[in-house]
């Protein structure tokens, strides 16, 4: 599997990053170069391994259902690049918003 | 003795018979920072006038004998990835230079909790993706034994500030290596807890997966002392262990046992530099003669340690840094600029071009902030996270890394039925020169190979200095234990430090 | 069905709040209603550093759901994240469950005892947790202007059910929508208010149409923004009928053209395209690093299980064989939820009457909590009250019509059955009163003397209206025998 420059572009749709035409030309070549060299693992057969996604065999954390403070909203809404008195704010969106 | 010469142990101790008092010690090292940090550029950001107010309370504590803990009123300085209330955490990133968190990390409230004087907060590679700190944006950290050479990193700040006596221990994190390295370049120890073994709750995600929080200083005593503070399970971090802590600080001075160490033949081989390989060699024949028997062994799967790393990180990575988009906190791009441009752009290519394929004003944002605020390595591992995510690479990539990361620790739990530690270089050179490896990230990426896969495998790591190279670089040999032996770990190292110096010598710095 | 040329096919995505107090991953309220941004904390809108922890309730609630639309619940569950940017979503991903459900094929059966179409069961696909986003706020008027974010709303904990295509019409889903909210409020697990948004329906659509080669099927299309039964009921009537226009236009089948998804337009009351990037729907789910998985074992899912009380279909059941209520009648009862069915049993089991206590609280109970807004709870009159009230009007002490009245007054007044009684000068007419009464309507209504004489028995019915008008004690079976002993005697 080799990595084409539509591939970075697409790629860089969906990671939400705007590059300019000579980091997508960097990026095709570096990502490509990565790519080739993380395809070793291609060597090990795997077929009968278990993935591990976490280094400890931990199951069943939880918290109980008891009400903790929250932030009050100047706190929470401190740190918005633009709000209002109650709301982040953001430009506006297409579509809808319902539930996903 | 000048107050920047002792370690964490004797300020307590010093401290505990009245020799100096917290203030004393918290302006000595201000004056130092004020000296040398032009020069190393250790720290993002300080407030004096806090840390002396601080120690200022300290003090007060102690002479009404209500101390906090022996530790109150001895500083510390933390990796600007830390979360504090109410003053900025920025991961030396453009998208966090004003964000400032409404909380602590659980580790920043142990400490305060403890009576630490915090000091100030380190400069690292953005969000801790890199290993020589070039990658961070809002400061520039060195070498303090060769300005032209980097610290390592991520954590190269805090490791840095410990060497050049800034402060005589810090706060790191380390994913892939980022506490050993810098530690291993600086000349100090440092510390990869087991996963789960500190509280990651407020610590800037990179890949939580990977992600611990250690200790960086001179001593494997204070790095044990500093341990203790942090660690044990914590209710707001569910991947923390329900594991009781040790008192290290107890045991780490205990007679050492008889060990078996496991020399890992795959480390000595291609890559790994002639001066650092004998340094380490020799640091081997010293645990022998403390007691230690040699055996060797093999890590099969090793060599795809880095891969793997690159693989889940990056994953882990794209995701955690999806919420850098401008929207709820953080950098947001100039809306008011980016409207002209899209409005110039309409006007040369015809209305619509720029709405056609459904672009609206919150992709453009989204997409114009991230361009804007990440650094080059960031979004190299984000597209590369991304992509290895997307539909039709998963199994390919992501999926088969975690069945490469089961091998790797399979490797581990077997090696670790026939030894106590393994020992090894910590990193294939001692610290390079700054801009070497900026626009080859494979190459830079292969500095992690023997660092790596403890994260993956999620056992304890430390490195400590073991000599130096001609031109007087540091070098670091690394311990590895079983997870959960951080106390054997730290043992192993302190009786290796009582019976050599490597650790109390001191850059120079003007 | 239903005349037309086509089967409609329909599934569905229901997401359920969880009765909660707090949130799916942080301990922030749930509550609906407040203002905005004033529940939230590091946790729920995302700030860098924080991790989210597992509410036990939620897994509990979402447990009990799961077992009574009869899952499977496997070993071991997991938590994902699904990757994508929206505003509403502070994190950049959502956590939610991909592979490994917390449950997992399970059905709910559905039914019409009006038959207006056949005895169903609907197969459940998977159940599985996750969290809500929060709120956007879009000024419409303002047009290109800012959309609004709430984030109070953000980490709700969801319980997303998802059907097979198994749905047939317009009216089977709402039987459906209805079954599915009856059971969850017989476990108690959510408050299904479409309003506050802890209930809502996503109804995937196409239709399947004969012809020589075998059936076809059309495009599917997803239909989202039905905030009410009512409003699922006409979305799915429109896009049928939308659907088979456009097929008879394009002949596009399924695979020709990308899922679609429509919103529905309650105002005009028609679906419209949404517009969508294409690449949206790669959401790069894996397996979130800061959970830790769920084992369950069997024995706690048979506790679980043991602990869920009866479901409303055996209950149906067990009025229709205990109580030999016929299959409409224990509908009704069921349908309105566990207290009202307990009160039918203290009332039947008092009175030994429940085919009569059934029609009473179907008819005067039930009219009176709907005119008075009311639950069962709040009802004037105990079941120990009612169940006498019946036995009285079972052994004609009372007739209904005063059966009746006397209920009123107790619910009017809140007074006790004999005060009831008195109040509305309810006393016994001796046998002699009652002659009286009877020889003077006889003497006042040749005619109906002359009618009855001639053997048209059933014109003494105009007698007794006449009675009652006189003295409202008089008892009808008793007038009416007693005029026809007395023109037998004449
Ligand atoms: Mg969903
Ligand atoms: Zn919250």
């Amino acid at each position: 599997m080799s990595l084409t420059r539509a591939d970075v572009e697409k790629v860089s749709l969906l990671a939400r990053l705007a590059l300019t035409p000579d980091e997508l030309d960097a990026l095709t070549v570096q990502l490509g170069e990565i790519i080739r060299y993380v395809q070793q693992l291609g060597e090990l057969d795997t077929r009968d391994v278990q993935p591990l996604s976490h280094a400890m065999d931990l199951t069943n954390v939880f918290a109980d259902d008891t009400l903790l403070p929250s932030l009050d909203r100047e706190q929470a809404l401190a740190n918005a690049p633009k709000r209002d008195a109650e709301c982040y704010r953001v430009p506006a969106m297409l579509g809808d918003e319902s539930s996903r | 003795m000048s107050l920047i010469e002792l370690t964490a142990a004797q300020l307590r101790d010093g401290l505990a018979a009245g020799r100096f008092s917290a203030q004393e010690i918290t302006q000595s090292l201000l004056e130092r920072i004020e000296r040398v940090d032009r020069s190393v550029g250790a720290f993002l950001r300080m407030s004096p006038d806090a840390a002396l107010a601080q120690a200022a309370a300290s003090d007060q504590r102690r002479a009404a004998g209500r101390c906090l803990s022996p530790l109150d009123g001895i500083p510390v300085a933390l990796k600007d990835v830390l979360c504090t209330a109410g003053e900025p955490t920025t991961c030396s990133s453009r998208m966090l230079a004003n964000f400032v968190p409404p909380y602590d990390a659980t580790v920043v409230r142990k400490l305060r909790e403890a009576g630490l004087v915090l000091l100030g907060k380190t400069n690292l590679d953005e969000f801790a993706m890199g290993n020589s700190t070039e990658n961070a944006a809002l400061g520039t950290t060195r070498n303090p034994w060769d300005a032209r050479r980097v610290p390592g990193g991520s954590s190269g700040g805090s490791a840095a500030a410990v060497a050049a006596r800034m402060v005589p221990w810090a706060i790191g994190t380390d994913t892939g290596g980022s506490i050993r390295q810098p530690a291993a370049f600086c000349g100090t120890v440092g510390l990869k807890p087991t996963y789960g073994r500190v509280s990651r709750f407020g610590v800037v995600a990179f890949a939580s997966s990977l992600d611990q929080v250690g200790p960086l200083a001179r001593t494997a005593a204070d790095a044990a002392l500093l341990l203790e503070v942090i660690a044990g399970p914590d209710p707001q971090d569910a991947t923390s262990a329900p594991v009781a802590v040790e008192p290290y600080s107890r045991t780490v001075a205990e007679p050492l046992e008889s060990l078996t160490l496991g020399v890992v033949r795959e480390q000595f081989g291609a890559g790994l530099d002639a001066e650092v390989g004998a340094a380490v060699e020799r640091a081997i024949g010293t645990f022998q003669a403390l007691g230690g028997t040699i055996r060797e062994v093999t890590l099969p799967h090793s060599g795809y340690g880095v891969a793997t790393y690159y693989l889940i990180a990056s994953c882990e990575a794209s995701s955690n840094l999806a919420r850098y988009d401008g929207a709820h906190f953080g950098y947001r791009t100039d809306e008011a600029a980016m409207g002209r441009a899209v409005a110039d752009q309409q006007r040369q290519q015809g209305a619509d071009a720029a709405d056609d394929d459904g672009d609206s004003g919150l992709l453009r944002m989204y997409r114009q902030t991230r361009a804007e605020a990440f650094g080059p390595e960031v979004k190299r591992r984000i597209m590369l996270g991304t992509y290895a995510l997307s539909a039709g690479y998963y199994e390919a990539y992501y999926l088969k890394a975690l069945q490469v990361r089961r091998l790797i620790r399979q490797d581990f739990d077997a090696v670790f039925g026939q030894v106590d530690l393994l020992i090894g270089p910590t990193t294939p050179t001692a610290a390079y020169c700054a801009g070497e490896k900026l626009d080859d990230p494979l190459a830079m990426y292969q500095g992690d190979l023997y660092t790596a896969t403890a994260n993956l495998a999620g056992i304890a790591g430390l490195s400590l200095p073991c000599g130096f190279t001609r031109s007087g670089l540091p070098i670091g040999v690394q311990l590895l234990a079983p997870a959960f032996h951080e106390s054997r770990l730290l043992r192993a190292a302190h009786h290796y430090q009582q019976r050599t110096d490597w650790h109390t010598r001191t850059p120079e710095l003007s | 069905m239903n005349g037309t040329p086509y089967t409609t096919v329909i599934g569905l995505e229901v997401h359920v709040q969880l009765k909660t107090r707090t949130k799916l991953f942080c301990r922030c309220s749930t509550a609906f209603g407040a203002a905005p941004n004033t529940q939230t904390c590091p946790v729920c809108i995302g700030l860098p550093g924080s991790l989210p922890v597992m509410n036990r309730q939620a897994y509990v609630l979402a447990l009990k759901t799961a077992l009574a639309l009869h899952c499977d619940i496997p070993a071991c569950t997991k938590w994902d994240r699904k990757n994508y940017f929206y505003p509403d979503l502070p994190k950049g991903y959502q956590i939610s469950q991909f592979d490994l459900p917390m449950s997992r094929d399970g059905y709910l059966d559905i039914g019409d005892p009006q038959g207006r179409f056949p005895d169903r069961r609907v197969r459940i696909l998977r159940a599985h947790l996750e969290e809500d986003a929060g709120k956007s706020m879009h000024d419409e008027v303002a047009g290109r202007a800012d959309s609004r974010i709430d984030l109070n709303r953000a980490g709700t904990p969801l319980l997303e059910i998802v059907t097979h295509p198994d749905l047939r019409s317009p009216e089977e889903t709402k039987a459906y929508l209805t079954e599915l909210k009856l059971l969850l409020s017989y476990i108690d697990v959510s408050d299904c208010n479409m309003q506050e948004g802890s209930l809502r329906v996503d109804a995937n659509v196409n239709l399947h149409l004969p012809s020589p080669s075998g059936t076809i099927a059309t495009p599917i299309v997803e239909i989202k923004n039905m905030n009410s039964f009512r409003a699922v009921e006409r979305a799915l009537a429109f896009e049928a009928a939308r659907q088979y226009q456009v097929w008879q236009e394009t002949g596009r089948k399924l695979g020709d053209v990308p899922k679609q998804t429509r919103g529905w337009d309650d105002q005009a009351q028609v679906t419209r395209a949404q517009r969508h990037k294409e690449e949206s729907s790669d959401y790069r789910y894996f397996p979130d690093p800061d959970l830790v998985p769920v084992r369950v074992t069997p024995a706690e899912i048979d506790a679980a299980r043991a602990a869920l009380g009866e479901l409303p279909a055996a209950l149906r059941d067990r009025l229709v064989t205990t109580y030999a209520l016929d299959r409409y009648d224990a509908d009704v009862l069921v349908n309105q939820g566990r207290p009202l069915v307990d009160y039918f049993e203290q009332v039947a089991a008092q009175c030994q009457d429940p085919k009569r206590a059934s029609n009473w609280i179907q008819q005067d109970v039930l009219r009176t909590l709907n005119e008075r807004g009311i639950g069962i709870a709040e009802f004037a009159v105990a079941p120990p009250v009612l169940a006498e009230l019946l036995r009285m009007v079972g052994s004609g002490t009372l007739d209904t019509m005063r059966g009746r009245q006397v209920l009123q007054q107790m619910v009017d007044t809140g007074s006790d059955l004999a005060t009831a009684i008195a109040a509305l000068g309810i006393t016994e007419m001796s046998d002699e009163a009652l002659v009286t009464l009877c020889r003077e309507l006889l003497a006042a209504n040749p005619k109906i003397v002359a009618d009855v004489k001639n053997g048209k028995q059933q014109a003494l019915g105009a007698l007794i209206g006449q009675a009652r008008k006189r003295n409202p004690n008089a008892d009808p079976t008793r007038v009416r025998k007693v005029c026809a002993e007395l023109i037998e005697e004449m």
